[in-house]
């Protein structure tokens, strides 16, 4: 739907007319036989492919609709996934929409009444829709009968506002009005104009009746070409774009069954837009010989073919449709397959021989493929789904079995026992979920021990499940140190499995320098998910293992002499030199900024739920500082739709290991089609996501008057500067450059104190992640890992996009943002002025700066992010950083520090050396004592 | 109006209910009036536990029975609203020492004074008397406060949730079955609502909700009752958020509770029980920001411990409600299980002087929902 009407569609809401049994044969079918599971099952496939609202609609004449109408409400209710959103109750009888209203505790819409048995009987249920608070479709119909042109359209729709909201105080806002989408093209000449006349009694309707709404039912618009779906279809997409634009804001469709205005042939859409905007006096002839040409050519050919194509390798054996829906992710059969192959006893005595029989087989073809690189990471997740599914289907069978032939023995064995855990302080996964769903598909148990895992925990459960494999992940630099830790413990406690290393900031060089001489039986960095089986593989192969390892270590030693050369062959400047090469700036002429506010901005989508208009900005304290270290003022809105259109694709698809520049990834002759799909299907959850509200998105920037005292940043309460309320030390670069660079720090980008001159500094946080596990583990639970990891990937997107989007508010607050003029593609690619270093990063690369600046910004109540103790943010898709305006500041590396600096750095901050060597591990060019 | 003796025999609700729809639109009461003042002028304070207190005098069932109810069938003992009847004398003394301590409003002691609940004590033909008894004692309480204080004393006829309800099944095998119907909800609403209202309370406090629809039954219920009286009471709506889900037990979030409600116009719209206050903070604070109307919170004192007791001292309590109030969340505080006059004190002493939020301004809109809230601007 968001597709298909730009500008309007993110508040245009669809309503899903499947469990509408005059709408949908499948459902009338699964009602009258009394097949609920079915019925249900409908209803939450519109939920999930996008509708806002359901419609329910039972009326039948053989169906006793009040107890019909009960029994499937009670039934929703039960269900979580289709009854968190609204229900519309449609029916032509008061007694099923008043029952159906005693069984609904969220607010629905009653679909419908009007005028038809006159103004008393018409109050008498306006009065009654009050009390159980419900909206109200009020067809545009009267004692007369229904409206058909725009003119009898509105008059009666007028009639009815008026009636409601002056004799019975009916809120407008909770009307909707359905002024009658009547069928074109019938032949009859009077009905030519109808399409033309719903149109344009919405844009009246919407211009004279303030805060009513307009829906209606699209399928009637195309009825005189039933069975032709490709014109029907067509024909509710430009009726729907034509409608909206004049101020529609809902209708009755097939929420999965929306086609899109830009991509209807041009013929066709003008073929179409001839009938419904009534252009010329033959445009029904016209659009009837083309359908009829159309439907001739399908007839025979394209469509058919495919379709009987896609079908045939449902008459393959089982085993052979095991293999298929296995490689091409299809989870459609699974159970029935499944079923079908454990219920052939002969072939297959026991659950497990199908699990290392057909089921293997096709993983092995799918990790061919994926080794071969024919098949790329999206396509494995997918994959293993429906792995997933079917082990899940066979497992009560086995627990019986187990249960049966207690004594008997023979469990499953598994190629080996892997343990995987995030290390403590770290919450990031994205990358070990992979790793554990590409080492599960090939058939070793993996034991997951999640986020923030402690090393005693690792390694009690390895011993515990006694583990042939232990895997670290992490993301943040302080877990580099707290591997080590873990590798050291593995010694102490004389552990002898290899320990796998892996995680965004790890690399080969850091684990054979840090790690491997920690921990002598071997310690292996793993790159990414596709090279985790090779390496799980050989090194428990007792073959395989004495070389594999012989080969690693030898590589390792080579890095170790590299790092100690390329050590010795750059020496670092003294700190003093170092800060003799700062960029300097003619600070009287440096154009400094004032922000238009000082203090703390929040922004909250939850905000945005409550209002429609930003409020002013929010008061700011006399010392600068959040009261309590809550946010000042209240949150300002934001919508997740807000925050889409900053979204950086490019790693996202990194995270997918496709690597590639947005958008041209998509036509890359190797990785395109499959990049394509996936972006497709990150589009749909993504959609999702918005459209529910999934995940809270929440921020905070603030400006604080500051100068720079050497490498430090002094922050005041006001622009009096008599009051210090914190500071940010930052680091200098100390390698030695060439004459024309200069050794940067971040400080430097910052007005001195002695310039005489008041400079600005900014601060943020920002998180996407509220919601984002929930969401994920929703999937998980149904063994889903493609769309748990494609929801964390997405909230990380949303979380960076957040970011973008703060700094441009900030860059707006700062003066010189509201006149930047910059593309998306632009901002993007940070084309713009000022800079947003987050700590932890190359520019500041001290997490530990975080509390500082969390502190100051009042985060934790702003934003509901928190640290963690190696100050990782949780949730995980969160982003902070600071703000520098200097027209020159650019982004920098720091690279290595020597003692002088880490001895002048905790000096500044009045904590031991050993700290910050102990913050700053992987940045020493030195061995701490 | 027309007041109708507790005692007469209703006619059927929901008969009246249809034939009244279309009479005119009933007068607010004057109590609108005298609370509005107190809410606009200062944070306002309601009562703490009815139950916590009457724990205190340790009473045996032959208490509970006194007299009247000596030869009945079922055990009585616990069933708090009984001693509205049977020891009128300690429920009005107990509502005298919250008025005393500093509370504005105190609830009548009536959480289970329905048909639906009393059934469980086989009481269920007492339901006017006991609800026309606790209006009673606590106007009693509130007009001699009202007058020794010297500052309005007012009196909130309590709701509470019954123990069944409309949206969960009670048996996991058919998610369709209902324990009740929603005739049977509103008719028990009813027959509780009208003493009520003939004994005097200021407003209507629809408490402890953790099923959204039990809620509408009681609203729906109450507009009856209006409709038939002829006069509008203020109706004060309090939800229960189950666990740190942030949801109810019949699984809406708070944007989706309120958007159920609001059709209500309520006076007040809060949170209550199941939680101590630190835990509620996050749902307190997005009621404050999507409310209307005054947003309301009275807490448990913490979690129940080992013992079934609950932890949170007077200081405890009034530090968290006074930081919420600090935080322009709240117009109104109290406490839930657990809390005392202690606490009430304490609590008073931590909102002194702090404003009641200020009510915002905002958009129409039509805002639908199912467990989760759905706005359509």
């Amino acid at each position: 739907m968001s597709t298909s009407v730009p500008n309007s569609a993110s508040s245009f809401l669809v309503i899903g007319e499947r469990t509408n049994i005059t709408g949908s044969p499948k459902f009338a079918k699964a009602l009258k036989a009394g097949d609920w599971d079915a019925c249900l099952a409908i209803a939450k496939q519109q939920v999930e492919s996008g509708a806002n609202v359901i419609d329910i609609n039972v009326d039948e004449a053989l169906i006793d609709g009040e107890a019909t109408m009960v029994k499937f409400l009670n039934l929703i209710a039960a269900e979580p996934d289709i009854c968190r959103v609204p229900v519309m109750l449609d029916s032509s009888k008061w007694t099923v929409l008043e029952k159906g209203l005693q069984c609904l505790q969220g607010k629905g819409i009653v679909n419908s009444i009007s005028l038809k048995d006159g103004e008393a009987e018409f109050l008498r249920r306006a009065q009654l829709l009050l009390r159980y608070g419900a909206a109200a479709v009020v067809m545009a119909f009267d004692e007369q009968g229904q409206a058909a042109t725009r003119d009898e359209k509105v008059r009666i729709c007028t009639r009815a506002y008026r009636l409601l909201t002056a004799k019975i105080g009916f809120p407008p806002e909770d009307i909707i009005f359905d002024p009658n989408i009547l069928t074109v093209a019938t032949g009859i000449e009077e009905h030519n104009n109808y399409a033309v006349d719903f149109f344009e009694a919405t844009k009246l309707i919407k211009a004279t009746l303030p805060h009513a709404k307009v829906s209606g039912g699209v399928s009637n618009v195309s009825f005189s070409f039933r069975g032709n779906n490709p014109v029907r279809e067509a024909m509710h997409t430009v009726f729907l774009y034509h409608a909206i634009r004049e101020g529609m804001d809902m209708a009755i469709v097939n929420a999965g069954m929306l086609g899109v205005y830009a991509e209807i042939p041009p013929r066709l859409l003008e073929l179409v837009e001839d009938v419904l905007l009534n252009r010329r006096p033959d445009s029904t002839e016209r659009l009837v010989k083309f359908a009829d040409e159309l439907k001739a050519k399908e007839g025979g050919s394209a469509a058919k073919e495919k379709s009987v194509e896609d079908a045939a390798w449902r008459s393959w054996p089982v085993e052979a449709r095991l293999s298929h829906a296995l490689v091409k992710g299809i989870d459609q059969f699974i159970e029935a397959d499944t079923e079908e192959a454990r219920a052939n006893s002969a072939k297959y005595p026991r659950p497990l021989h199908i699990i290392e029989g057909p089921l293997m087989d096709g993983m092995r073809v799918v990790g061919d493929l994926f080794g071969a690189g024919k098949m790329f990471l999206p396509q494995v997740v997918k994959s293993a789904r429906v792995m997933k599914r079917s082990v899940a289907y066979l497992t009560p069978f086995m627990e019986e079995e187990k249960r049966l032939h207690i004594a008997g023995g023979g469990t499953a064995k598994p190629n080996g026992r892997v343990l995987l855990a995030t290390v403590k302080g770290d919450v990031h996964d994205i990358g070990k979920n992979i790793v554990g769903v590409v080492l599960a598909c090939n058939n070793y148990d993996v034991t997951d021990l999640g986020v923030m895992v402690p090393a005693d925990k690792i390694l009690a459960t390895a011993r515990e499940k006694q583990v042939d494999v232990i895997g670290l992940s992490g993301l943040i630099t302080p877990s580099l140190d707290e591997m080590v830790h873990v590798a050291k413990e593995m010694t102490r406690q004389g552990f002898t499995v290899p320990l796998l290393i892996g995680g965004a900031t790890t690399s080969p060089a850091h684990t054979a320098v840090k790690v491997a001489p920690e921990y002598a039986p071997g310690v292996v960095h793993v790159l990414d998910a596709s090279r985790v089986v090779n390496v799980v593989s050989a090194l428990l192969s007792a073959g395989q293992k004495p070389k594999f390892m012989a080969e690693t270590v030898g590589k390792q030693e080579k890095q170790r002499v590299e790092f100690a050369d390329r050590r010795n062959k750059r020496p670092l400047l003294p700190l003093a030199d170092a800060r003799a090469r700062k960029q300097n700036f003619d600070w009287a002429t440096v154009d400094i900024p004032r922000p238009e506010f000082l203090g703390t901005r929040v922004f909250s989508t939850e905000a945005a739920a409550g209002r429609a208009e930003p409020l002013g900005p929010p008061k700011v304290t006399t010392d600068g500082r959040s009261p309590n270290g809550a946010p000042s003022g209240r949150a300002l809105p934001l919508t997740l739709g807000d925050i889409v259109a900053y979204i950086d694709w490019s790693p996202f698809f990194s995270a997918w290991e496709l690597h590639g520049r947005y958008p041209d990834i998509l036509k890359d002759p190797l990785v395109g089609a499959e990049a394509t799909k996936l972006f497709a299907d990150a589009q749909k959850l993504l959609a999702r996501i918005v459209g529910g509200k999934l995940f809270t998105a929440k921020a905070v920037i603030a400006f604080w008057p500051a100068n720079a005292v050497g490498d430090s940043v002094e922050v005041y309460a006001d622009e009096s500067r008599s009051k210090v309320i914190g500071h940010f030390h930052h680091l200098r670069q100390q390698l030695s450059k060439p004459d024309d660079q200069f050794n940067h720090c971040l400080a430097d980008y910052v007005a001195p104190k002695d310039s005489g001159r008041l400079d600005y500094i900014g601060g943020f946080a920002v998180t996407a992640g509220h919601g984002v596990e929930q969401f994920a583990a929703e999937f998980r639970t149904k063994h889903d890992d493609y769309n748990a990891i494609m929801a964390q990937a997405l909230g990380d997107r949303l979380a960076e996009a957040l970011a973008e989007l703060m700094h441009k508010q900030a860059r707006e607050a700062c003066g010189y943002g509201k006149t930047e003029n910059l593309e998306m593609k632009d901002i993007i690619r940070e084309k713009y002025r000022g800079i947003r270093p987050a700590p932890g990063y190359p520019a500041c690369p001290d997490h530990k700066a975080k509390p500082v600046l969390f502190d100051l910004l009042g985060a934790p109540a702003a934003t509901g992010i928190t640290l963690t103790e190696n100050f990782a943010m949780m949730p995980a898709s969160s982003v902070s950083g600071w703000y520098f305006n200097h027209p020159e500041s650019k982004y920098f590396a720091v690279g290595k520090l020597g003692a002088d600096q880490i001895k002048d750095y905790a000096d500044r901050q009045e904590i031991p050396v050993a700290e910050v060597e102990k913050w700053l591990a992987p940045y020493l060019d030195y061995d701490p004592a | 109006m027309a007041r109708r003796l507790p005692c007469q025999p209703a006619p059927d609700p929901l008969s009246w209910a249809f034939t009244t729809a279309m009479s005119s639109r009933p007068t607010e009461s004057p109590s609108f009036a005298a609370l509005h003042a107190l809410f606009r002028k200062r944070i306002a304070l309601l009562d703490g536990a009815m139950g916590s207190m009457i724990q205190t005098h340790q009473l045996q069932e032959a208490d509970f029975r006194g007299e009247r109810f000596k030869s009945h069938p079922h055990d009585l003992q616990g069933n708090n609203d009984l001693l509205s009847l049977t020891r009128p004398d300690l429920i009005e003394k107990i509502h005298g020492d919250y008025f005393t301590a500093g509370a504005d409003l105190v609830e009548t002691n009536t959480f289970n004074s329905t048909a639906i609940s009393q059934a469980d004590y086989r009481l269920e033909s007492l339901v006017p008397e006991l609800n026309a008894a606790a209006a009673a004692c606590a106007r009693r309480a509130a007009d001699a406060a009202t007058k020794k204080l010297q500052r309005p004393c007012f009196v909130l006829g309590a709701l509470g949730p019954l123990n069944r309800t409309l949206s969960l099944s009670p048996d996991v095998n058919r998610p369709d079955y209902r324990a009740v119907t929603w005739d049977q909800v509103v008719a028990a609403y009813v027959e509780q609502i009208r003493p009520l209202v003939a004994g005097g309370v200021d407003a209507l406090l629809v408490e402890t909700i953790f099923d959204t629809l039990n809620s509408k039954a009681a609203l729906f219920a109450l507009e009856s009752v209006f409709a038939e009286t002829g006069v509008r009471l203020p109706v004060m709506i309090s939800v229960t958020i189950t666990d740190a889900s942030g949801r109810t037990l019949s699984g809406q979030t708070v944007g989706a509770f309120y958007n159920s409600i609001r059709h209500a116009k309520p006076f007040s719209v809060g949170i209550n029980c199941a939680l101590g206050g630190k835990a509620m903070r996050p749902y307190v604070e997005e009621l404050a920001a999507l409310a209307e109307c005054y947003v309301t919170c009275y807490p448990n004192a913490g979690l129940p411990n080992a013992f079934g007791r609950y932890d949170e001292s007077p200081a405890d309590m009034a530090a968290v409600l006074g930081e919420f109030a600090a935080s322009g969340f709240v117009n109104l505080v109290g406490g839930c299980c657990g809390s005392t006059p202690a606490h009430i004190t304490a609590i008073v002493q931590a909102v002194r002087g702090k404003k009641p939020r200020a009510l915002p301004a905002i958009e129409p809109a039509m805002q639908l929902s199912g467990l989760e809230p759905l706005r359509v601007a």
